[in-house]
């Protein structure tokens, strides 16, 4: 890899693993306030894609009040184009436990799940192995805490936290009204705290290497590193450990195959950067900073001069139409109207101004919806359809 | 302690329990905010998002009736932003929608229409993606139009919340999410018990009656045919609703003139019949706590009421191992039937087979329970058909009957005449006051103990009800309850249906005698009455119905003349004897769960 791209390895990296659970060692003996104030100052946000700060939702679950508070590894990776949390989970389990288990200590949590998605059953085997000897670990430390590996079900919706809840209680998996909020009332109106898989690891890497060390990596308002699941029209397809704070453009050059017309960041559910914007694009939370900076789950899908963006669009509203959960108007509705719409202008049905009608609907979408799953199809549907109307109408 | 916040909407200072939504804050202060998922018997699901309100440093807009206020919160209800989003949403919904608004049952009676109609939705704003798909007709008494649907579980929500029935549910996901029931079975093969709830909550006409005017027309129409009608207690206190009167209009004088011009053969009223059920129910009740508490013969207490059908579907699917604790009486509109085709007809010399008797309730259930295989004893279908209220203020429309301009006319005779006690029978609790009234007077030969005998403990809204009535210096007849003090409680709602069963089967019930209705507030609220229909109608209704009680002459069941001359002319071996036997009671049969 060269230069421009840092690659960090700081999540997948090798340690001297020798003393299992050394970090959550240290952290037993160490004050809770302390902890959360580390994560605090190290600035990690969330790594699911949302982005919220990591140090102030384990500083409301601690501060909450229960007599039973939980953990939970939100592990439902399903944004199209991620696989970042598999590789996590095949590899360095152990880091994610690590990590629930700091948590655990400091919310005050004695039950912990690990929400899996369906399709990765095949890890079951390998993860109750590593659970089984957290349970051990976290005994000798001291640590009265239970971990339970739960499957999903294959809907997409379950990867939003409120349905993910729904469907670990047994219920329907659709979101819930916010508020309350998880960290108030969560799994079974019990204060909890769901984190991303690489979320966890990365708090357990400010545990690790303290909010300084952690800081040195990112920019401005994104600190650390992220991995980066990069697929597409690629000659490297793969998973990469990478410091927040790239162009588009390094990253183009770094992963493309010379012909790069648009990058997908973020999934379905992110934003479509067209070749003009490369060099003013950054990855990063949004901020203080100048052009525009995209948040993303770790998803980087490249596509080439051969590929028409509104096969793309139409791809990824198939996907949206079914994995809604259906509850909410804007959503359950919307995500028909976008696909039916976009294929009415391209048969001609309906003039290329009804594109118009259909941007507006997706503005509507995203200020109306009740989850992030609704509130974010504008985002992929209006990057697209600006900067590729030509492909939509002919 | 209760914490106040204060917060400013559209400009106006509120000020509100910490804890309260948008909305209601907004009601507060006259701002009306549109809802389509909203209701208020039911929890907030906060879907349809029609509801939505801009809140200062917000980035989105927020559902008013899922979002509680928060101190200091500044909201707009009525800007650009708003207003287009809005519009927006109603579109989606009305391209979902199957717009044959012209030949639907609900039009003008329609949330969705009214909020197209406010917003001035263009119907083409975006492509119609309704999906065609076929009505399930396969129950007597609901009918179930997927096409119509908005999603907003409104339906769902009952069934689980008020009735604890859970027939309807939510399946598939996206676009192809829908509200169905188990298996998506027909709605004739799942648990479901007819009440109407569904119907009744339902913004539009994705959830109706089976509807039956046209074959009463029809009926009305041959004069080979004599067509006698039945009206219950709780229809006089809210046709008017459909008809240009407020809630709560008594508008008795003015139905039964409406049935007499719309062409039924006899008007008659089902509060007879409810006077008789107190007679026979009455006497049954006594007979149990005789052999209970003097004979020691093998009886089952508590008893319970069985005049509502949805209750008694209810407790054959839930609790089939319990249905000895039914009263074996049918429910006035089945002892009707009965009566009107054996003598009734004998009375007016006319064919038993030449009788179509039809009633008019406040009920879906009724259209079932009238077609229940046992409902024959006249040797006939004893009720050929149950119409809802709704169904009736339609007939009066078709019939082109200027409703508000009719003057009062009454029943006709025989089994026309009834008892204040009969009328209450509309509201939850009525049915225990009037057996109190009768079964106090038989046992200690005087009134009840209560000023004006209104006996307020079962009266009202509250879930469960109970009350103690104590039996001192009784008639020598009934020594054994001497000094008894006989516990009764009054259930409505499903939900609270439960509550009880569920102590019956536990064995720690403490009651003598129970009366349940599966609807919310009994009958006035049930699932055939006028839409829309919330506590504040219902309590409207209510009022009527004790109003209508008090106004009257006659207000013990016992009393009622017309009781007396069937029992020595026709049922002569007295209540619970052998053609009583035969005609006014019934057995029950145990359901699945499933």
């Amino acid at each position: 890899m060269k230069d421009r791209l840092k690659r960090v390895d700081v999540i997948l990296g090798n340690y001297n693993d020798s003393n299992k659970y050394k970090t959550l060692g240290l952290c037993m003996k160490r004050p809770n306030q302390q902890i959360i104030q580390d994560l605090l100052d190290s600035g990690l946000k969330g790594r699911g894609g949302a982005g919220f700060l990591t140090g102030l939702k384990w500083k409301f679950a601690a501060q909450a009040e229960g007599e039973e508070k939980y953990v939970i590894c939100n592990a439902d990776e399903g944004e199209p184009g991620t696989f970042k949390d598999r590789e996590i989970l095949t590899k360095v389990a152990r880091r994610v436990l690590g990590g629930m288990g700091i948590c655990a200590k400091v919310i005050g949590a004695k039950k912990g799940f690990i929400y899996l998605r369906g399709e990765y059953k095949y890890l079951v085997p390998q993860l109750q192995k590593e659970v089984d000897e957290f349970h051990v670990h976290a005994e000798i430390l001291g640590l009265d805490f239970n971990v339970e590996i739960f499957l999903g079900s294959g809907a997409y919706v379950c990867g939003e936290e409120t349905a993910l809840l729904n469907s670990l209680e047994g219920r329907r998996g659709e979101p819930r009204n916010k508020p309350p909020f998880p960290t108030n009332n969560g799994y079974n109106g019990c204060p909890t705290v769901i984190n991303n898989v690489e979320t966890l690891v990365s708090a357990l890497m400010v545990a690790k290497i303290g909010p300084e060390e952690f800081k040195k990596l990112g920019i401005q308002d994104s600190h650390g590193s992220k991995l980066f699941s990069v697929s597409g029209d690629t000659p490297r397809p793969g998973i990469y450990d990478i410091e927040f704070g790239m162009s588009l453009s390094d990253f183009v050059r770094e992963f493309g195959d010379g012909d790069t017309k648009a990058v997908q960041v973020g999934g379905a559910s992110g934003f479509c950067v067209p070749r003009k914007k490369f060099a003013s694009t950054t990855i990063g939370f949004p901020g203080g900073l100048s052009g525009d900076s995209l948040p993303t789950g770790g998803s980087m899908m490249l596509f080439n001069s051969t590929r028409s963006m509104y096969r793309v669009l139409e791809n990824y509203l198939d996907f949206f139409e079914e994995e809604s959960c259906g509850q909410c108007t804007p959503c359950r509705i919307g995500c028909q109207q976008l696909k039916e719409g976009i294929s009415a202008v391209k048969k001609g049905e309906r003039p290329p101004q009804y594109l118009e009608q259909l941007l507006k609907l997706s503005e509507t979408m995203k200020i109306t919806a009740k989850c992030g799953l609704g509130q974010s199809v504008a985002n992929s549907f209006s990057s697209i359809v600006i900067n590729f109307r030509e492909e939509m109408i002919y | 302690m209760e914490q106040i916040i204060s917060v400013k909407i559209n400009g106006i200072d509120v000020s509100v329990k910490k804890g309260t939504s948008i909305l209601e804050a907004a009601k507060k202060v006259n701002v009306r905010i549109p809802t389509l998922c909203y209701h208020e018997d039911l929890c907030i699901a906060g879907n349809c998002r029609v509801c939505v309100v801009e809140v200062d440093g917000y980035r989105n807009l927020v559902a008013s009736c899922a979002t509680p206020c928060e101190q200091g919160m500044i909201i707009k209800t009525n800007t650009p932003k708003v207003r287009t989003a809005r519009k927006d949403l109603i579109a989606l919904l009305v391209s979902e929608h199957n717009t044959q608004c012209t030949t639907c049952y609900r039009s003008t009676n329609c949330e969705l229409q009214d909020l197209a109609s406010e917003y001035n939705v263009d119907n083409d704003t975006y492509l119609n993606i309704c999906k065609k798909s076929e009505i399930d007709k396969s129950s007597w008494s609901i009918e179930k139009d997927d096409s119509k649907c908005v999603r907003c579980q409104r339906c769902v929500r009952t069934c689980a919340e008020l009735q604890h029935v859970n027939a309807v549910c939510v399946a598939h996901k996206g676009k192809d999410m829908k509200i169905t029931t188990f298996m998506e079975l027909p709605l004739n093969e799942v648990v479901c018990v007819n009440c109407g709830q569904c119907i009744t909550h339902c913004p539009t006409g994705a959830l109706t009656e089976r509807r039956y005017f046209d074959d009463i027309w029809e009926a009305i129409g041959d004069d080979t045919k004599h067509v006698v009608v039945n009206t219950a207690p709780s229809v006089r206190v809210a046709l008017g609703e459909m008809l240009g009167f407020e809630p709560g209009e008594i508008v008795t004088g003015k139905m039964a003139a409406a049935l007499k011009k719309i062409g039924f053969d006899s008007v008659l009223d089902t509060d007879f019949t409810a006077d008789l059920t107190i007679i026979e129910e009455g006497h049954e009740l006594l007979s149990r706590l005789r052999k209970a508490l003097q004979t020691k013969e093998e009886t089952t207490l508590p008893m319970i009421t069985s005049c509502s059908p949805g209750w008694v579907k209810f407790i054959e699917h839930m609790y089939p191992n319990h249905l000895e604790h039914l009263s074996t009486c049918k429910s006035p509109q089945q002892m009707f039937g009965a009566l009107s085709k054996t003598y009734y007809a004998e009375k007016i010399d006319v064919k038993p087979e030449d009788i179509v008797s039809v009633s008019i309730m406040p009920c879906a259930a009724k259209k079932y329970e009238a077609n229940r295989p046992e409902m024959n004893s006249s040797g006939f279908r004893d009720i050929d058909a149950g119409l809802t209220t709704r169904e009736l203020a339609h007939m009066i429309k078709q019939a082109g009957v200027e409703f508000t301009e009719l003057p009062n006319s009454s029943f006709d005779s025989i089994m026309g005449k009834s008892t204040g006690a009969g009328a209450i029978f509309g509201a939850s609790g009525g049915v225990m006051e009037a057996a109190l009234r009768t079964a106090y007077e038989i046992i200690t030969g005087r009134e009840v103990p209560f000023e004006k005998l209104n006996i307020t403990p079962v009266r009202g809204l509250e879930g469960i009800k109970e009350a103690d009535i104590k039996f001192e210096n009784v008639l020598p007849d009934w020594s054994f309850l001497e000094g008894v003090t006989l516990k009764v409680a009054v259930a409505h709602g499903l939900t609270n249906a439960r509550i009880i069963m569920d102590q019956i089967a536990e064995g720690k019930s403490p009651y003598h005698f129970i009366e349940i209705m599966a609807c919310p507030g009994g009958c006035i609220g049930g699932g055939g009455q006028p839409i829309p229909t919330n506590d504040e109608i219902r309590k409207k209704r209510m009022e009527a119905i004790y109003k209508e009680d008090e106004g009257l002459e006659l207000r013990k069941s016992h009393e009622n003349p017309e009781i007396a001359q069937l029992y020595n002319e026709y049922l002569t071996s007295g209540p619970l004897g052998h053609k009583s036997h035969k005609l006014l009671h019934t057995h029950y049969r145990k359901r699945n769960r499933y």
